[in-house]
């Protein structure tokens, strides 16, 4: 028997090959690298290959026609290339904040070693040998790699093994926090647990979905669904579990436990991470199987998504309310967003899918861009973190807390805020698909959610701050630049956001 | 008149607004670095404005006249459906003479202010203040949209709001300044209404969709309109009801005063209307009660202007009176549009010249403000004198001065329209001459009755030029703007132009007109003889009223503020008792959910292992139902 070579553009995977390509390098960096300039090479040859494999993305994305790649496993189309690049850019944000030394006077935010409780003996020991984290870079550039296959998979193998590459490094980043030890290493463990659960649950959806259609191909799946109409219940439970599998990493009601708790125990550079490119991932895979290999089964799986939609707006504005916590509330407020974004899917329209990439745009600079002011903001033990401990700080640093409650106004979908533009247009597309309900629930959810934004601010703005309260480190222009960006960005996203509206809705079209 | 998109350099009109906003920005920010050159800064970007108009407006006249309005579609935010938020400037004639007079004015009022403001400590920010109004005034009448105006109408609001209060540290500055704002909203409601009824009516709040849409209106819909925008007029114009707030804000620095409450903002009403000219086309009874509160203003203005001793609040008398004139023109309609908006440039001018000779006189008299300690002023301040009195004739309408022309074009159109209307404008001409002559006659003329350690003196050349310049446009303006009906024919376009036809012939009307100005004159000299330097106190009932701004401010207390207070604690009590009683109990249901549903998060996998099987099973169930 004759296997055929299979035929590989390489061209239209090469953003994926260069970051591919850098992990591994990365890896052998870490055996043969000396302790005294493993870090420097490590974050240059991190942040060169991000950027190399952006620009790549660009070139190769503005010369060549939407198609197919790799014997049809890889989707090469509009949003499948406009969500890498989100990801990318997102990436390098979080690289850029990732490696930060100036904010914490013991170093950078990830313990040397699993054992050193920040504080005690053993870390001074540590510090002094001069050992620093050093294998968070090939982690984070194999998660991105991961997340740059899972955006553009267009069969069911590929995305379960693109799900894997991205989320078996993030359980090892949550478990690296300098501060906060036994609560990170927790947040490793439960992340962990809980992912590989829900990585069960989908490939068993995946099996069910081959013993349904005998196809594992998105656009085979598909033709599958709608020329077979027999045993209609195995489909039922198909596509039930992948949903299951999906929505749990975007962190959806009921499968959003986690997400609280990860954001608060994982370093805050990780959390913005975590938050931005890694939720647009997931979007992204979610979006795939269910618009293209999914799209045909669309009525039945439409009054699902609602329910998720629903339950998710209103369980995270709610709950944010109550927190104390600043990464537990921004963690509720990502769970919200996570909502605002699944009303996309009720019209499975290209407004409705052009409204979902401008709004994980949007969402994803403003994150980083809070989480990375929030490491700013420190105790002599570390961040502050209690929601109290913020009281006056308009009055000690008004640049910084200006910015968060930019970004806070943003989130909370202020007019001339990008929040408002990318809420606005998923509640346009929504209605357009007939769901006006949805919005209706969406728009009560934005009222209470602005409520603990706008409580932020004015405790922020309004209080006089505390005499022995925390202070706000000036970070290294390298974090700097990155806030700098991504308010300069979300404020034109604001303010002139014809023009990116215009461009989604011209790259909103799923390839099959 | 087909506006056309702009081509050429009609597509910088943006750049009109942007040089002022730029400087007011720089200014404002960056102030301490600048404090050297902020107010050379300030000077150039206004003049550079005005440099740019002047250019705009010499390729402008070089087209046909059906061919000169532009309009360019400056910002986009957002469109979607049904949506489309852009806004939009239109240049056409009616905005270029406003554009002119503006930046041209402007600029001589900020070059008299480096003299006027040398020693004050903040005159940075006072610069950026000015260069914060011309801005936001021009934005006003560049406008292609009433939305788009009202963001200006509210710019030259707050721009006059902090100008006024401008020396903080005065009381009385700081409370005019509120009276202001405050007068101000109760107009500017009246415009946010007129917006948004245009908007349900039309779906749009361009000038070319309202105007589209009076074609077909019905009446009444003119007249809510119109009545909304004459709201918004009386508040801006300082016109009857809303006039008290223009006395006080004399408390502001005597360039602003020139600037904003005599040549400019205060003129943005009449604009208002002279811009909506196809709503009151469209409604004789709107028309009409713009002539009713012009023909008021007119006279009240010109009483108060004769009761006051303080120089400014007579000044500020004489500009309610003035603008008067101009709202009553713009309601007598297509007849009396073009000479509203020439009476207007007019007016910028004399009354700006007036200011600025007032500014000096209180410059060489230790900031004395009462005309009783004047006197005998007009051999020391030859230039202060000279100028001022271009401004009187100017404005008493002796030819061939300013005033003359654009007054007897709007008597002329008075009498067109009724005999009864010609005849109160020409009363107020009358009293104008009354009231100007006993100001230059108490402040220049008659024997110096000055305070102990006056010595009055001329001002400084960065004073005297503006003055100058400023007088020799009141002096030739009237004669050239007139002449051979140009301005006539420049708006005509844009604001229609009936020919007036009074009943008496033009010439019969000019005798008549100057027969009562010389009586006014007459009785002024007769009058005033002798002026006791002391207030006297048994004087007739009308002057005691008068010097009470005709009790304006009682009939405010009685009349609005007492009910408003009185609503205002209803509506409290309200807020307090229903509004928030039901928002907090909604408040706590949402915060007692928040509270329970975090009790869901207890930390354990187990559990949220389990709450991922339940959600399994749950979404197992959506999807059934789906299939049933």
């Amino acid at each position: 028997m004759r296997i055929p070579t299979p035929i590989i553009e390489y061209a239209l995977i090469l953003p994926m090959l260069i970051v591919f390509g850098a992990a591994v390098l990365s890896v052998g960096f870490e055996a043969f690298i000396s302790n005294k300039y493993r870090r420097q090479s490590q974050v240059l040859l991190t942040v060169s290959a991000l950027a190399l494999a952006l620009i790549a993305l660009i070139i190769v994305g503005n010369t060549n026609a939407r198609s197919l790649a790799v014997e049809g496993t890889i989707a090469f189309d509009g949003p499948g290339v406009f969500m890498q690049f989100i990801i990318l850019l997102s990436s390098i944000l979080a690289t850029l904040i990732m490696a930060e030394r100036r904010v914490d006077p013991a170093g950078d935010a990830f313990a040397p070693r699993a054992s050193a409780v920040a504080g005690s003996e053993d870390e001074v020991i540590v510090t002094k040998m001069g050992l620093v984290q050093t294998e968070v870079w090939p982690l984070l550039l194999f998660s991105v790699s991961g997340m740059l296959l899972f955006v553009s998979a267009n069969d069911f193998l590929v995305l379960f093994v693109g799900l894997e590459v991205m989320s078996l490094p993030l359980y090892l980043l949550a478990a690296m926090a300098r501060r906060r030890r036994l609560l990170s290493q927790e947040a490793a463990l439960k992340y962990f647990l809980l992912g590989a659960f829900a990585s069960a649950i989908l490939l068993f959806g995946i099996a069910l979905t081959y013993a349904y259609t005998g196809e594992l191909n998105f656009g085979a799946v598909s033709a599958g669904i709608s020329a077979n109409n027999n045993a209609a219940g195995l489909l039922t439970v198909a596509v039930g579990l992948v949903a299951v599998g999906l929505l749990f990493k975007v962190g959806a009601v009921p499968f959003h436990q986690w997400v609280p708790d990860v954001y608060t125990g994982s370093a805050t550079v990780v959390t913005a991470f975590m938050a931005s490119a890694v939720k647009v991932a997931a979007i992204g895979g979610l979006l795939r199987a269910f618009f293209v290999a999914y799209g045909g089964y669309a009525w039945d799986w439409r009054p699902l998504f609602w329910a998720v939609a629903i339950l998710t707006m209103l369980v995270g504005s709610i709950v944010a309310l109550s927190q104390i916590d600043v990464k537990r509330m921004l963690a509720y407020s990502s769970i919200a967003n996570g909502g605002f974004i699944l009303i996309g899917f009720a019209s499975t329209s290209r407004a409705g899918t052009a409204a979902i990439l401008f709004y994980l745009l949007t969402y994803s600079l403003a994150t980083i861009g809070a989480f990375a002011l929030v490491t700013l903001v420190r105790d002599p033990s570390g961040e502050a973190n209690n929601i109290t401990r913020w009281k006056g700080l308009g009055k000690k640093s008004p640049l910084m807390a200006g910015l968060f409650g930019f970004y806070l106004l943003s989130f909370a979908g202020i007019p001339l805020t990008s929040g408002f533009v990318a809420k606005f247009t998923i509640f346009v597309a929504a209605v357009a698909g007939g769901a006006l309900p949805l919005v209706l629930v969406g728009v009560v959810a934005s009222v209470i959610a602005a409520f603990f934004y706008i409580r932020i601010i004015i405790l922020m703005f309004f209080s006089d701050p505390d005499p022995d309260g925390p202070v706000v480190v000036v970070p290294s222009k390298i974090t700097a630049g990155a806030i700098a960006f991504t308010s300069v960005a979300s404020a034109v996203l604001g303010v002139f956001p014809q023009w990116v509206i215009d461009y989604v809705s011209s790259v909103s079209v799923f390839l099959r | 008149m087909i506006l056309q998109p702009a081509t050429g350099i009609f597509t910088f009109t943006w750049v009109l607004v942007a040089l002022p906003l730029l400087g007011a920005f720089l200014i404002l920010v960056f102030g301490k670095q600048l404090k050297k050159i902020a107010p050379y800064l300030a000077i150039a970007l206004s003049s550079s404005s005005f440099v740019l108009g002047f250019i705009m407006f010499l390729q402008m006249r070089t087209r046909p006249a059906g061919e000169r309005g532009f309009v360019s579609n400056v910002y986009q935010w957002i469109s979607s459906g049904s949506l489309d938020v852009s806004f939009g400037l239109q240049l056409d004639q009616l905005s270029i003479a406003f554009v002119l007079l503006i930046t041209f004015v402007g600029t001589m009022i900020h070059i008299y202010s480096l003299g006027y403001m040398e020693h004050d400590e903040n005159r940075g920010r006072f610069f950026g203040y000015l260069n914060l109004f011309v801005a936001a005034m021009l934005l006003l009448v560049l406008a292609d949209n009433y939305l788009l105006l009202y963001v200006g109408w509210e710019g030259v609001g707050l721009a006059s709001y902090l100008l006024i209060g401008f020396w903080q540290n005065k009381h009385s500055a700081a409370t005019a300044a509120k009276k202001a704002f405050v007068v101000n909203r109760v107009g500017d409601f009246g415009l946010s209404l007129a917006i948004m009824t245009m908007f349900l009516a039309f779906g749009s709040f361009s000038f070319s969709a309202v105007n589209a849409g009076m074609q077909n209106a019905q009446d009444w819909l003119a007249l809510t309109i119109g009545l909304l925008l004459l709201l918004a007029a009386a508040g801006k114009s300082a016109q009857f009801p809303l006039q008290s707030w223009l006395l006080d804000a004399m408390e502001g620095p005597t360039p602003v005063s020139a600037l904003i409450h005599a040549a400019t903002m205060v003129t943005a009403g009449v604009y208002l209307i002279v811009r909506s000219a196809s709503i009151f086309n469209a409604s004789e009874a709107a028309r009409n009660a713009v002539i009713i509160v012009g023909a008021i203003s007119l006279i009240a203005g010109a009483i108060i202007g004769a009761a006051k001793e303080d120089i400014k609040k007579s000044l500020a008398g004489s500009t309610m009176s003035q603008i008067g004139f101009m709202i009553l023109a713009a309601g007598l309609g297509p007849v009396g549009y073009v000479f509203a908006i020439l009476h207007l440039i007019t007016h910028g001018f004399f009354k700006a010249v007036m200011f600025l000779g007032a500014g000096s006189v209180m410059h060489a008299t230790n900031d004395n403000v009462n005309m009783r300690r004047y006197g005998g002023l007009s051999k020391l301040m030859i230039f202060t004198f000279t100028t001022f009195m271009v401004g009187y004739l100017a404005i008493i309408g002796i030819p061939p001065f300013a005033g003359f022309y654009s007054k007897e074009y709007i008597l002329e159109a008075a009498f067109s329209h009724s005999i009864w209307v010609g005849l109160i404008a020409l009363f107020g001409a009358g009293l104008t001459a009354f009231y100007m002559t006993r100001m230059v006659i108490w402040t220049f003329l008659s024997p110096p009755r000055w305070e102990d350690g006056v010595h009055p003196h001329e001002s400084p050349k960065s004073m005297t030029i503006p003055m100058i310049v400023l007088a020799i446009g009141a002096a030739v303006i009237g004669f050239a703007l007139t002449y051979n009906h140009v301005f006539e024919e420049w708006l005509e376009p844009v604001t229609g132009f009936e020919k007036p036809n009074a009943p008496i012939s033009v010439f019969a009307l000019t005798i008549l007109t100057l027969t009562v100005v010389a009586a006014g004159v007459i009785f002024a000299i007769y009058r005033y003889r002798t002026i006791s330097p002391t207030t006297p106190q048994e004087v007739s009932f009308l002057t005691q009223a008068a010097r009470k701004d005709l009790y304006g401010d009682v009939a405010n207390e009685t009349l609005l503020m007492r009910p408003g207070q009185k609503v205002t604690k209803g509506l409290v009590t309200f807020d307090e008792k229903a509004i928030d009683g039901t928002f907090l109990g909604v408040a706590n249901m949402v915060w007692s959910a928040s509270r329970l549903l975090r009790q869901t998060s207890t930390g354990y996998v187990r559990s949220y292992a389990a709450y991922i099987v339940g959600g399994t099973l749950l979404v197992m169930f959506l999807l059934l139902i789906a299939r049933l």
